[in-house]
């Protein structure tokens, strides 16, 4: 904006503060009820302000978790997501950045076919495929285990698309140049893209392990054995409790610890995570 | 250093054919240019020498070796590209290291290498930046740095100043002739700019449309161009063309219209009548006193470059016939001559400066 009133000044403040207060402040009741005792909760009265059991709470969510859900440890359950979304976010940046690099730099048979392929996949949700790959998980034997959590999710026709559209950014001159150098395919792969690659890569990362940890439906279908539930999906089980009142409190300290690690991941690599999507080095 | 020998080079992208057969030999140390309007196909023969490019037929030897089948790091060659094509992630060591070590070089000879050759090019403080904090020139300096430390049996370049502004264009091209001259390699050299392919080229070959129209030393090709197509190319501003035909009396010229003529022993005496086209370039013609002038001009436009004044004009037959002849003709004259748009100027032909074309061949018949 050109103009600057002290009127307009104020009216974008006062619209900005609105929009931080209805997005902040269902996960400061959150925290503000994970420091309470259930009693506090259960009055139908939300208490505003922090209660003094922060540390219960906390401790106990993280060490026993919930016994009328099966008593899975919240600590387990951050481990478990942790290993899902990073095996998700690795491996999907690796697969697709190779693929990529086959569809760009490559010619052989039915080359545009295969992108199409991956490309028209990108119209396909998780959810529409699921059942199917369900089966074929059951059929391998790979419920309930990190590789039947992960694997199915790894491939990414997103990530392929974003890969190869930077690639095609790439000038040709270097891929000559690295060839009249005397560098084969994967030395130029290894030396020249990746390199180049890095801050998209960063910039994919952040996405993917926010939606590998975002997984829920997956999960909940293939894990049956408690100690492989991930923590997105053990929430909605401490909810819906049979015989008992659901533990707000400890229901509260889960949800706020699932939330911690995507905002690390987000904070740690925003610098980079920004540049790859405005810039890119060249 | 060695010898580049290309025998009946042709170069086919399905059924359309972009080169037709370039048959050339460069010697060892020679410096060839490949000059020519773009599309012209000189950087696809340039990339066929690299290996960048299949050839389609003809082959293309390098120090007595025929490369047709090698893998571009396997021919011994250096390249420089117009981007310059630098690592954009490597210092300005590593760019010009890159080469030396996928080849297994031990380091300590790829640091005496890339020493001599940042001395030789004045980039030894440079070398720990990256290119994106380099000047124009400057990356061009390391595309250079990166030919030369693989001491290759050849420098290929595929219009490597294009990039550049044009005050340091003027200083790189003296740097790459220098160079070149030190270093004594067989370098090929692609560009569109006639004036750089003057200066550098101890050898020019202008093509067009995929053939080779000439190929020779720039001052042959400047004055005795084998065919239109070199002569308006080469030169600027361009020659001036006039049809023309020899007299009836066998001995004279005549430019149609009548407005000028000269009696002078022809080599083609004999054949009177027999239609010319008539090439004569801006600087050879100088103003005289109107009774000895050879052809008269009605100036339209005068630019003044301070050396030199360039006056375009049309000649007072040749305006209104037909749509031929209606064309600019251009006279460079000392910028110590006054002259305004309006004017008629009366000219006379330096001797031995009319270059004679058959009109439908566009080859050369004789100079004059």
């Amino acid at each position: 904006m050109v103009e600057r009133r002290p009127i307009t000044t104020f009216i974008t403040h006062a619209v900005l503060l609105l929009g931080v207060l209805i997005l902040a402040f269902p996960i400061w009741v959150t925290f503000v009820a994970s420091t309470h005792a259930p009693s506090a909760l259960a009055s139908g009265v939300v208490p505003l302000w922090p209660g003094d059991l922060f540390l219960e709470n906390y401790s106990l969510a993280l060490g026993k978790g919930l016994a009328a859900s099966g008593g899975v440890p919240v600590g387990r359950m951050l481990f478990n997501s942790l290993i899902m979304a990073l095996a998700i976010a690795i491996g999907k940046i690796a697969i697709s950045l190779i693929a990529a690099y086959a569809i760009v730099y490559f010619r052989f048979p039915f080359r545009m076919l295969c992108f199409w392929t991956i490309f028209v996949t990108l119209m396909l949700p998780v959810e529409v495929r699921i059942l199917p790959t369900f089966e074929v998980v059951a059929q391998l034997g790979m419920l309930n285990s990190y590789v039947g959590l992960s694997v199915p999710l790894i491939a990414s026709a997103t990530a392929t698309f974003l890969f190869r559209q930077f690639f095609l950014t790439v000038p040709d001159e270097l891929a000559e140049a690295a060839r009249i150098d005397g560098a084969g395919p994967l030395r130029f792969f290894r030396d020249i893209l990746l390199p180049l690659s890095r801050t998209n890569i960063a910039a994919l990362f952040v996405i993917l392990f926010i939606y590998g940890w975002n997984q829920y439906l997956w999960p909940l279908l293939i894990t049956t054995d408690e100690s492989f539930y991930t923590i997105v999906m053990g929430i909605q089980r401490m909810v819906t409790v049979a015989d008992a009142e659901p533990q707000w409190h400890l229901v509260m300290a889960t949800a706020m610890l699932a939330m911690l690690p995507p905002v690390v991941v987000v904070v740690a690599m925003q610098r980079l995570f920004v540049k790859g999507l405005v810039e890119t080095e060249k | 250093m060695a010898e580049i020998a290309l025998a009946g080079v042709k170069k086919r992208y399905g059924e359309t054919q972009v080169v037709h057969g370039i048959d050339v030999e460069i010697a060892d140390g020679e410096f060839v240019v490949i000059v020519g309007p773009s599309g012209c196909g000189k950087s696809t023969l340039l990339r066929m020498v690299a290996g960048l490019e299949e050839i389609s037929e003809g082959s293309i030897s390098i120090a007595g070796r025929v490369v047709n089948d090698l893998e571009p790091k396997e021919r011994d060659i250096a390249m420089v590209f117009q981007n310059y094509a630098l690592y954009p992630h490597m210092s300005v060591f590593d760019n010009m290291a890159y080469g030396l070590k996928i080849a297994g070089t031990p380091k300590a000879e790829i640091e005496e290498r890339v020493g001599r050759a940042a001395r030789m090019l004045e980039l030894e403080a440079l070398l720990t930046r990256k290119p994106r904090q380099l000047s124009g020139g400057q990356r061009q300096r390391v595309a250079m740095g990166r030919a030369i430390v693989r001491d290759p049996a050849a420098f290929l370049f595929d219009e490597p100043l294009s990039n550049l502004d044009a005050k340091l264009r003027v200083q790189m091209r003296l740097e790459i002739k220098q160079l070149q001259k030190d270093l004594g390699t067989t370098s090929l050299y692609v560009t569109h700019d006639q004036v750089e392919a003057m200066t550098l080229a101890d050898r020019l070959i202008v093509m067009n449309a995929g053939v080779a129209e000439q190929i020779a030393s720039p001052m042959q090709v400047y004055e005795h161009p084998e065919s239109v197509f070199v002569a308006g190319f080469i030169g600027s501003p361009a020659m001036n063309f006039l049809p023309g035909r020899v007299a009836q009396d066998g001995g004279s010229l005549e430019i149609r219209g009548g407005t000028a003529r000269r009696a002078e022993a022809l080599a083609i005496s004999g054949q009177a009548g027999r239609e010319l086209l008539i090439g004569v370039r801006p600087e050879h013609l100088q103003p005289v006193p109107e009774t000895e002038a050879d052809l008269f001009l009605d100036l339209r436009l005068v630019e003044t470059l301070g050396a030199d004044t360039l006056a375009h004009g049309s000649l007072p037959d040749t305006k209104s016939t037909d749509g031929a002849t209606k064309d600019i003709f251009t006279v460079r004259l000392p910028g110590s001559v006054q002259v305004s748009a309006g004017e008629r100027l009366a000219l006379r032909v330096a001797p031995g400066a009319l270059h004679l074309f058959d009109p439908d061949s566009g080859h050369r018949i004789a100079d004059l």
